[in-house]
């Protein structure tokens, strides 16, 4: 008769071979081993959606694996940003890191900051722009800004997308750096940045912040009329809009950005794996296609660079808020 | 005319009609599953049409929409599950049918009116895209605000029977749609801490709850009646489906004129056009009282409706890169992807791609009559099927369908949680259609009318300031004030009534 101490020791020997038998090949084996999943915080079929499965096919070349795109929505991109985040770091899980993150973490909302994830790269920026109705009186953001200030407050009407958003904030950081109370021109929430063009072009609403990328198809049909971008440099599809700063001299710059990362304590050799698959996939003639047809321009940051920009938008994107009251 | 020729060339290639069947099944599937829909569906769509040529793309997600907006009404007649909320107004209407043995024939009338809507839709896409894109661009929050108003005094028309219990069903939606973070503030309402249920709750769980859960519970408490054995059969009555369309032709005519204009505004689409064609159905009815016992009329009006606007949606899309509903957003994003950039010159530009696109249409709208038949055929044996087997398998895919919208367990509990709620609503004769209207237009109703207040700053005249607002809003207060003056002029008539009677018994 076995005794139990016996049976014990045999049972942990069984597993442990077993566990060896198991861990055995996977250790010989190189990451990736099995498809890799990349979560995606928002619904199908929206801009960082199609970015996403676009880079996610594109990245299954040089993985030798597929990527598979899991959509995770609900509470304003938290829930997914928090499963990617939470789960374990073995490279088999990564996601996409938007803009509105840092903006939940300035409203307390989550604190999901830059230090909860590994970043592999930034792939997109998306300038803010400010656009008016064809109708509009306004042909420069100069005019605009200074009726803006000689007229009483509650004249004019802004809208892009939804209170607190990217598009609220550039609007109203703005103002800010051309030295206006933001609290002068009325915020009309909207349902993103196509819902409030079509607002803009029925003559509902005065400005209006999508990126030029957006909107340029109702510029071309001759119904919406863009001022100026906010991105550091004009947008290539329309060289004629000028920046910010050319058209009124101010240093205000505002954009979306869409970052690919993993949850924190991702090794550093499987990140590098990652970060080159990102890359190839990036530079892919597919992908370029695509942004290109889109109108979405491609900008690229590696991991340490990418870090240190989502670290400080953690805190820019705060003191805007902070200084336009939306906190 | 040369575009057109061109057109003709690019689609009638045996790989296109291969995609556009392809499709169609696919269609079928998707839009007789509660779970998935059309937007669901589409977007599966997408990752294979990166492979496909423009014209195999576009035409691909077309069909499938065109598919599985008709799809939908299969489950809704045969088994009171509609499939896609398009279908939702009048998926008891078609079941009472059923029950009836006419089935088949109700599920043929709605086809045949399907397509009809579709074809009526894809002519105003193809001659007159560039007006009704105008028309839409016309809309403010002030005529959007009058159209949700008038999409939800429908609730009471087609809770025609109980109209108090139809408005309680549809003050449940309502609320329901004002869970998760207000649009406005940014602020979190009735969330109770959860972060699952801050973006709202999604009605589509909503929906297979309240209709499938809902119908796999009653059969489990109430075993199904005895005159259900006249369903098992469901003839399809050729003669008997046009006898139905030529008598309602001008429900057709409507149905299919309102699913135009309605789906062209970005932000209504084919479940409001359904709606309010079935509620303008019963108000110009001359049987009013028919409705809700199995009568085609209203049917006939809204599957026509929201065919239509299924083609319509793509007008704002190709006009102004602005998307009608969510497939369209999809859409917009494939047509970049193909260097089809929106915009009102795609259809002097891109000429041949556009028009190919409406000749896909139409070829769509064609094919969907056999491959439809066929659907019919083969979902009519469903009822031929042991409850015992089929409910288990309609609760598991409905929970399944349920538990992907998010990929999480939230769906599934809302779906649960919905399908106990409406199994009591339903026992206590409420009807529970209303809700999901309430749903769909909640959202619409609260966010067009707080965008224009904050607009007008609190100006309540703003919503008759404006031509086509004002007779919205009158036509709408009209259609609230009728039913009121009537009873009031019943009651002072019975008053004088009872009082010529004590006279005379003096």
């Amino acid at each position: 008769m076995i005794s139990k101490t016996e049976f014990r020791s045999g049972l942990a020997a069984a597993l442990i071979a077993s566990a060896a038998l198991l861990a055995g090949p996977a250790a010989a084996q190189e990451w990736p081993e099995r498809p890799i999943t990349l979560i995606m915080p928002w619904g199908a079929g929206g801009g960082t959606d199609t970015v996403a499965r676009t880079l996610a096919a594109a990245m299954e070349g040089p993985l030798g694996q597929p990527v598979n795109v899991v959509n995770r929505t609900g509470g304003s991109g938290i829930i997914g940003h928090t499963a990617m985040a939470t789960a374990a770091p073995d490279g088999y899980t990564i996601g996409t890191i938007n803009v509105d993150l840092s903006q939940l973490v300035c409203q307390g909302l989550t604190d999901l900051t830059a230090s909860k994830f590994t970043h592999i790269a930034l792939i997109n920026t998306e300038p803010a722009a400010v656009s008016v109705s064809a109708e509009s009186e306004f042909t420069s953001l100069e005019d605009a800004l200074q009726a803006i200030r000689d007229n009483p407050p509650g004249t004019y009407t802004a809208s892009g997308s939804g209170t607190g958003s990217i598009y609220h904030l550039a609007w109203a950081g703005l103002l800010v750096a051309a030295d206006i109370d933001p609290g002068r021109v009325i915020w009309v929430p909207s349902q993103g940045g196509g819902p409030s063009l079509q607002d803009a072009a029925s003559g509902s609403i005065d400005f209006v912040t999508p990126p030029l990328s957006t909107a340029a198809p109702l510029i071309k049909a001759g119904r919406i009329r863009p001022l100026a971008t906010m991105g550091a440099e004009r947008f290539s599809g329309l060289p004629d809009v000028p920046t910010v700063n050319e058209a009124v001299g101010l240093d205000w710059t505002s954009q979306t950005w869409r970052m690919i990362g993993a949850p924190a304590g991702l090794s550093d050799d499987v990140r590098d794996k990652l970060t080159n698959a990102v890359r190839t996939a990036f530079d892919s003639a597919v992908f370029t296609e695509f942004m290109d047809g889109r109108g979405f321009a491609k900008t690229w940051m590696g991991p340490e660079e990418a870090r240190a920009f989502h670290e400080s938008e953690d805190t820019a994107i705060c003191e805007v808020m902070e200084a336009a009251g939306m906190l | 005319m040369e575009p057109l020729f061109a057109a003709f060339d690019l689609v009638f290639r045996w790989e296109i009609i291969a995609v556009i069947l392809g499709s169609c099944v696919f269609g079928i599937f998707a839009g007789a599953m509660p779970g998935i829909s059309a937007t669901v569906a589409v977007a599966l769509l997408v990752p294979i049409t990166f492979f496909m040529e423009p014209v195999a793309a576009l035409a691909a997600i077309a069909t499938a929409v065109a598919m599985a907006i008709f799809a939908g009404d299969l489950p809704g007649a045969l088994l009171r599950i509609p499939g896609m909320p398009a279908s939702a107004a009048y998926a008891e209407e078609a079941h009472e049918m059923t029950m009836k043995g006419q089935g088949g024939t109700i599920l043929m009338v709605s086809l045949l009116c399907s397509v009809l809507g579709g074809l009526v839709g894809t002519l105003a896409l193809a001659f007159s895209a560039p007006l009704l894109a105008d028309f839409a661009l016309e809309f403010q929050y002030y005529e959007y605000f009058w159209l949700a108003c008038l999409g939800l005094s429908t609730a009471a028309l087609v809770a025609a029977k109980n109209p108090v219990k139809g408005m309680i069903s549809l003050s449940i939606g309502l609320l329901l749609a004002t869970v998760g973070l207000d649009m406005i503030s940014g602020q979190p309402r009735f969330t109770f801490g959860t972060l699952g249920l801050m973006e709202g709750i999604h009605f589509i769980p909503v929906m297979i709850g309240i209709f499938a859960i809902a119908e796999v519970l009653r059969t489990l408490i109430h075993p199904p009646r005895a005159d259900a054995r006249n369903a098992r059969v469901q003839k399809i009555d050729f003669r008997e489906a046009y006898r139905i369309i030529w008598r309602y032709k001008a429900n057709l005519a409507r149905g299919s004129l309102f699913g135009t204009l309605i789906g062209a505004l970005p932000g209504a689409g084919s479940d409001i056009a359904a709606w309010v064609s079935y509620g303008y159905a019963r108000k110009r009815s001359k049987t009013p009282e028919k409705f809700g016992t199995g009568h085609p009329e209203g049917i006939v009006a809204a599957s026509a409706s929201n065919n239509a606007a299924t083609s319509s949606t793509w007008v704002p899309s190709l006009v102004f890169g602005i998307p009608g509903d969510s497939v369209t957003a999809i859409v917009i994003g494939v047509l970049f992807l193909k260097g089809l950039e929106p915009g009102p010159n795609v259809f002097i530009e891109n000429a041949p791609l556009v028009y190919s696109i409406f000749v896909s249409f139409f070829i769509a709208n064609l094919v969907l009559i056999p491959v439809g038949y066929v659907a019919i055929r083969a979902a009519s044996q469903l009822l031929k099927v042991s409850n015992n087997i089929l409910m288990p398998i309609i609760l598991i895919f409905t929970l399944v369908g349920a538990y992907s919208i998010n990929n999480s367990m939230m769906g599934v509990g809302v779906a649960l949680a919905a399908g106990i709620g409406s199994f009591f609503m339903q026992e206590n004769d409420f009807p529970v259609a209303p809700l999901i209207l309430g749903m769909v237009i909640g959202t619409l109703l609260e966010q067009n009318f707080m965008q224009a207040m904050i607009a007008q700053q609190g100006d309540l005249t703003a919503f008759f300031s404006r031509p086509i607002a004002a007779s919205l809003g009158v036509v709408t207060i009209l259609i609230w004030v009728t039913p009121l003056v009537g009873a009031v002029r019943r009651w002072r008539n019975r008053q004088r009534a009872g009082a010529a009677d004590g006279n005379q018994n003096v």
